[in-house]
């Protein structure tokens, strides 16, 4: 978790690089969530105090949109694509299989802080479909089966790191 | 700012151009679909083998050609020999090309896709692919033969000369070009372009707008990305000559958040039209000056919706307003704003350049100039494709398309996303233009095309699209936000074999509310994939219904995995030892029995059954399952 103390620095500093414009408010969300991973309660009432406006409406923007999220991501973020060609070709399945292997439901963290699972609608590589992302990486064409292959390094590494 | 006029500038490009044509050099994808498909590990290896040699020559990343099936996409340029291109290229082949073809004379013909053709002026093509013949490309006449990060590259292809002879003329020679074209709207309704530029420029009021609506939100649509990401610069052209024409100052690009390098590169271009003189004030030394800024979505499907994408860049909750008044009058900060998607900008600068009759001389009566598409889903060769307007539906899918993977049987098209209809068999000869696809129940919509073939659900499907709307609906309208979420409600049931005779006709009445209780086309459109599957495929609706059986055998309700005992090679037991659940029994040389409990249907036995016994096969209604399986289940109890 990310402190009150940091969280202050953070928007402080975004903030200062911005005209007092209620325009700014999608911009100003976005690059809090950028530099510290989500936006915590502290940043958007700072963003509220900063553009004059009340901090229901800073919630109601930023919970509209698909992009902000209100909890710190795991280590090793994972997207399912639920595309319609992912769907078609057994999006599910796989988003199941995440579920299962990493003993969490879609738009929650592992306990360890280090796995997280979101679903997204289409990130536009339909002709590997179903792919996963996990980080930067792209995994093309994946089957419940090579959605455990996928996850046994980064869960070695977790495992070395413990001991 | 450099202070030179075109022609400068354009020599300098042209200079430039020159030398890299003149030399052996490498073109290889990188645009998001070739970096999926290991592109940048592609360059590297280039680079390092290059090295290795001592060969001085240039790899270029340019954008997508459109054949994503075959990413990573490499062509390798020899002035005094054939271009060649080859496909699905990975670091393995690295050395064998840069020795065989960059060093050597062997064209690698083992690896080649074909050889290219064309270029400097005209569309580039790859002959020994029969889809060029079908293909007529405009505004991917570029994509993945130039440097989408250099401004020379396409200056030196032609590139702002349309800026350059539309700052020549009168505002008013360009919107009677543009009437000449015939072109609409490619953002998917179809509105006439040259009727917006007129109406924004015939209103005194002041500043106006432009904004490039590159919101892609549709799923199974990405041909706004590869256009950014592959030659971004003939969207701004369009958009500087717009500003130019109705009189505004200021563009903004909306672009999804989700499409980082597009972003990347739209900047990129931007950063290099100012420096040209291209953007800013004076443009070329004129008095008309105009600026473009980026304005990143937070990702919302309904900010596609014109007057919802200008509350967005306003900094609100993204909602649609009742139209009139348009955007045109009322639109940004509500200043008159012109709003068209990235391929309406992007065919600006070809009907300035080529002139309107030229354009209109392409398509149909109704329909002129070119479609994008974007094919995905089961058919053989995914990616991009351009065509005249009437060409069909079947040309599309099997001569530029490659067919049905695998040789299966197709089933059905689903054109333009959540607000586009399902196609049938029986329908793959209308032709590809506005008026024929709504005709048919679908729509041109974004462009986006998913083929399915049989072992797709078309009520799967049409749950599928519902479940995104009811999603992606802002709320705004009752019917929208509620009966979208009602039609879904009885979708689930169906599937999950809990479906009623009478909720058929339930849906399609509500599917009438929906339509007339919603503002804007999210809602309106939003029951278009239920109608469609319900004209063309109700047998399948039937289907799940009566018999509890998904034809597909895709509804996991309705559907049961089962492992045939004669063809179960007892002693591999592969399935036994991957069964996520352990629901499979049965040691070493016992036939494997699935517990049908402990299923969780995840289809994995089905995977990894060697393909030499193929003994795991799906049934669908569950009453198909032999009943000694259910016995052996009983007798477990």
């Amino acid at each position: 978790m990310i402190t009150e103390e940091q969280t202050s620095q953070a928007v402080d500093e975004i903030l200062s690089s911005h005209k007092k414009d209620k325009t700014n408010l999608i911009p100003l969300l976005q690059e809090v969530q950028a530099s510290l991973g989500y936006l915590p309660k502290e940043g958007m009432q700072k963003i509220a105090g900063f553009l004059e406006m009340p901090e229901v409406e800073v919630w109601g923007v930023a919970t509209f949109y698909n992009q902000f999220r209100f909890a710190p991501l795991g280590k090793h973020h994972t997207v399912a694509c639920m595309g319609t060609a992912c769907h078609l070709a057994g999006g599910k399945l796989i988003l199941d299989a995440l579920e299962r292997e990493l003993d969490i439901k879609v738009g929650q963290t592992t306990d360890d802080g280090n796995f997280s699972l979101e679903r997204v609608a289409c990130i536009g590589c339909c002709m590997l479909a179903p792919v996963i992302v996990m980080g930067d990486k792209i995994y093309p064409k994946m089957t419940p089966f090579k959605v455990e292959e996928a996850l046994v390094p980064y869960k070695q590494e977790q495992h070395s790191e413990k001991s | 700012m450099l202070n030179m006029t075109y022609d400068e500038i354009r020599n300098k490009a042209e200079t430039e151009w020159e030398v890299l044509q003149k030399g052996n050099h490498i073109l290889v994808g990188t645009a998001t679909c070739g970096r999926a498909a290991g592109a940048m590990d592609v360059v590297d290896a280039f680079n390092r083998e290059l090295t290795r040699h001592s060969l001085d020559v240039p790899v270029v990343q340019v954008g997508c050609t459109g054949l994503c099936y075959a990413d990573p996409f490499v062509t390798i340029s020899k002035p005094d020999s054939l271009r060649v291109a080859y496909a699905n290229v990975n670091t393995e082949n690295i050395r064998r090309l840069v020795e065989g073809y960059v060093a050597g004379d062997d064209p690698c013909l083992e690896l080649a896709l074909g050889t290219v053709e064309g270029g400097e002026g005209q569309t580039i093509s790859i002959p020994e692919l029969p889809r060029f013949e079908r293909e007529l490309r405009l505004i991917m006449r570029h994509c993945g033969y130039i440097d989408p990060e250099n401004i020379n590259h396409y200056i030196a292809n032609g590139g702002y000369s349309a800026l350059d002879r539309a700052l020549r003329v009168t505002p008013q020679e360009i919107i009677e070009e543009l009437k000449e074209s015939g072109l609409r709207g490619r953002g998917g309704a179809g509105f006439p372009t040259y009727k917006k530029w007129e109406l924004c420029r015939k209103d005194s009021n002041a500043p106006k707008y432009v904004i490039c609506n590159a919101d892609e939100g549709d799923p199974g649509a990405f041909m706004d990305r590869v256009l950014l990401e592959s030659d971004p610069h003939q969207v701004i052209e369009g958009m500087i000559i717009a500003g130019y024409t109705i009189g505004a100052e200021q563009g903004y690009i909306y672009v999804r958040a989700e499409y980082p390098l597009a972003i990347e590169r739209i900047q990129t271009a931007l950063k290099q039209a100012e420096e040209l003189g291209l953007l800013g004030d004076n443009i070329l030394g004129g008095d008309f000056g105009f600026r473009i800024e980026i304005a990143a979505g937070a990702g919302a499907f309904v900010s596609g919706e014109e007057t919802a994408l200008i509350a967005a860049v306003e900094g609100r909750i993204s909602t649609p307003k009742p139209r009139p008044p348009y955007p045109a009058e009322i639109g940004l900060w509500n200043k008159p704003t012109l709003l068209n998607n990235v391929k309406t900008f992007a065919y600006v600068p070809l009907v300035i350049e080529r002139g309107g009759d030229w354009f209109s001389s392409i398509g149909t009566e109704g329909s002129k100039g070119t479609a994008v598409f974007t094919l995905a889903g089961k058919v053989a060769n995914s990616g991009l494709a351009e065509v005249p307007m009437g060409r069909t539906l079947r040309e599309l899918i099997y001569d530029i398309g490659g067919g049905i993977v695998k040789d299966k049987q197709f089933k059905a098209v689903q054109i333009g996303g959540p607000s586009g209809g399902c196609l049938p068999e029986a329908l793959l000869d209308v032709p590809i233009d506005y008026d024929s696809l709504r005709e048919a129940g679908s729509m041109m919509g974004s462009g986006g095309m998913i083929v399915m073939d049989d072992d797709n659900c078309m009520v799967d499907a049409a749950r599928f699209f519902l479940d995104f709307s009811t999603k992606e609906s802002c709320g705004l309208c009752t019917m929208c936000r509620l009966g979208t979420l009602q039609m879904l409600h009885i979708l689930e049931d169906i599937t999950a074999g809990r479906g009623k005779i009478e909720d058929i006709d339930v849906l399609l009445s509500l599917a009438e509310d929906v339509k007339m209780g919603s503002l804007c086309g999210l809602g309106k459109t939003a029951p278009n994939p239920v109608l469609t599957t319900l004209r063309y495929f109700r047998d399948e609706y039937e289907a799940h219904i009566v018999e509890k059986r998904c034809p597909a055998r895709v509804c996991p309700e309705l559907t049961v995995y089962y492992i045939l005992p004669d063809k179960c090679d007892r002693a591999c037991e592969h399935c036994v030892l991957t069964c996520p659940t352990e629901a499979i029994k049965g040691g070493k040389g016992e036939v494997k029995v699935i517990d049908q409990e402990k299923c969780s249907k995840c289809g994995t036995c089905l995977e990894v059954c060697p393909p030499e016994y193929n003994a795991v096969v799906k049934l669908s209604p569950v009453s198909l399952l032999p009943s000694s399986n259910l016995s052996e289940k009983r007798a477990k109890k």
